[in-house]
């Protein structure tokens, strides 16, 4: 469904991605995992169009998106969860959810986010950035929901959360595999990873170094560990 | 009694004006990041634009209070795609620079025809007069202004707090490139919102025709004052810009009245207090909270 050939990135002088390629497939769970300063953030970025000193190719659903505007890119069905959750402070929590158009024919109605997340259906009137840390990653998953994305791009939604938060990130993210959404997922727990994906893929230095298997990840637990400085 | 009711009128009619000035500089800055010099050039315009409508097509003041806002609004939405829009990617000194260019020009094309004498304006028969407000009378017209400025006020921040245009406004201000890539074409959104703020600030000249002096150099006057009151209210705050508006006008009316030598400067004085105890002023919303 999302194909990513060679795809490089710059900051000024400093190329920070040396020819990434990944692949996802329709219904699957697929996590990036690597250091901070990896490049993580700044693919996922490419992949939105966020990022423009890029080059190489992006494709969803056979199709090249690597020039399209980030607004065309979401509409075709990227749904986007930056890593600071983009919230936004002067919208309440309502108009969070129903400010991204309807992308997809699966996308939920409020009744069903509220349902499903009945937190956000109690504060749906208070400023986005008035819920908890949580319920602003609640928030901005229940969003690209709403849209009727089909692929979901989440940037590390479980950093700095206490575990019991991060279980229910957990459960999100089934539920939102469970509706038939593919997932692309920042993540830095090579533990969570593994309980919530299905593939991962190893990124240092602006390389994917690595394809991993759930096996493999629960088996080089340690050294993985170590190696992503944790 | 009466007397200090009468200034507190004043100093909200005054403030009417710097409301809906800010108001405008404030929705071009939130969504554009564009501090536009040229709005109290725009200002003049529309007093102007009065002036040549009646002078020349025998127009009335109430038909250029709708045509010529809109006709400036048009006038800035093409100033905004050819020139402001280009060089947004760029240091905000240079769009600075460009509103500045164009006030100076705007300004000195008003000077060659006209000098820099005032133009008589009317005021309109229905609104000319005084009306009794109980403890005073006052003139028909400056109520008039109050009351429009109050009610258009009212209506921006309906549209901005209650409708899916004021929404993706709102969004858009707090964070372009984020709304952009939950789908929203923020581009096609900045022309009429630049269009609008020039639309309010030419309202608000056509409403200062009848009773301010109508010369090339109204606006220059004008604008150091509204910068200082869209920081008094908070960058890019509506409720802000049109409260500050308010109150600045009080503060002038009365320094006028009390302390006249100081009346000058009692705004920036209001300014550097609101700055050292509220940097991000008085609706602002603090730097480095969540969002
Ligand atoms: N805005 C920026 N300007 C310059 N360099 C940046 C910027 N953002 C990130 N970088 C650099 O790019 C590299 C990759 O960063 P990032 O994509 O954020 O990594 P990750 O998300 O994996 O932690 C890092 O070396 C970082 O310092
Ligand atoms: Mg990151």
């Amino acid at each position: 469904m999302l194909n990513v050939d060679n795809v490089t990135a710059r900051y000024g002088e400093a190329q920070v991605l040396q020819g990434v390629s990944l692949g996802v497939d329709t219904g699957e769970v697929v996590t990036l995992v690597g250091r901070n300063g990896a490049g993580k953030t700044t693919l996922l970025r490419c992949l939105m169009g966020l990022h423009r000193a890029m080059t190489g190719d992006i494709e969803f659903d056979g199709r090249s998106v690597a020039t399209l505007p980030p607004h065309k890119r979401c509409r075709i069905g990227l749904g986007y969860v930056p890593d600071d959750r983009g919230i936004f402070a002067s919208l309440s929590v309502e108009e969070n959810l129903t400010l991204p158009p309807v992308t997809g024919p699966e996308a939920w109605s409020l009744e069903q986010v509220y349902e499903t997340f009945p937190v956000l259906a109690e504060r749906r009137r208070q400023a986005g950035t008035h819920l908890s840390g949580g319920e602003q990653q609640m928030l901005a998953i229940a969003r690209v929901l709403r849209m009727g994305a089909r692929i979901l791009l989440a940037d590390e939604p479980t950093e700095g959360l206490a575990p019991l938060l991060v279980q229910q990130i957990g459960e999100i993210i089934r539920t939102v595999k469970a509706h038939g959404v593919t997932v692309l997922l920042i993540e830095q727990n090579v533990h969570f990873a593994s309980t919530v994906a299905d593939r991962h893929y190893l990124i240092a230095q602006g390389r994917v170094v690595e394809s991993l298997d759930n096996a493999e990840v629960e088996q080089r637990e340690h050294e993985l560990l170590e190696y992503l400085g944790i | 009694m009466s007397g200090l009711l009468q200034q507190l009128f004043n100093g909200l009619v005054s403030g009417s004006f710097y409301a809906l000035l800010a108001l405008g500089l404030s929705v071009i800055f939130g969504m554009l990041g564009v501090v536009n010099f040229a709005h109290g050039a725009f200002y003049m315009l529309g007093a102007f634009g009065a002036f040549v409508l009646l002078d020349s097509a025998g127009l009335n003041w109430w038909l250029a209070l709708l045509v010529v806002p809109i006709l400036l609004g048009v006038i800035g939405m093409v100033l905004e795609r050819a020139f402001v829009h280009r060089l947004m990617h760029l240091f905000p000194l240079y769009n600075f620079l460009l509103t500045f260019g164009i006030a100076l020009i705007l300004q000195d094309l008003i000077r060659l025809k006209y000098g820099v004498t005032s133009q008589p304006y009317p005021r309109p028969t229905i609104l000319d007069g005084m009306v009794d407000l109980g403890v005073f009378t006052y003139p028909k017209y400056q109520v008039f202004v109050l009351v429009l400025s109050i009610v258009l006020s009212v209506l921006v921040w309906l549209v901005l707090t209650r409708t899916r245009v004021g929404m993706i406004v709102r969004a858009s201000t707090e964070r372009a490139e984020l709304t952009q890539s939950l789908g929203i074409d923020v581009r096609r959104w900045v022309t009429p919102v630049f269009g609008f703020g020039i639309a309010l600030a030419g309202l608000a000249g056509v409403l200062a025709a009848p009773m301010r002096a109508v010369n090339s150099e109204m606006g220059a006057d004008l604008i150091i004052v509204i910068f200082a009151v869209v920081v008094i209210g908070g960058l890019g705050s509506v409720v802000g810009s049109v409260a500050a508006g308010y109150i600045v006008g009080m503060l002038t009316e009365f320094g006028n009245f009390y302390i006249p030598a100081l009346s000058q400067i009692l705004v920036f004085v209001l300014m550097a207090l609101v700055l050292l105890l509220r940097p991000a002023g008085l609706f602002g919303r603090e730097e480095g909270s969540p969002a």
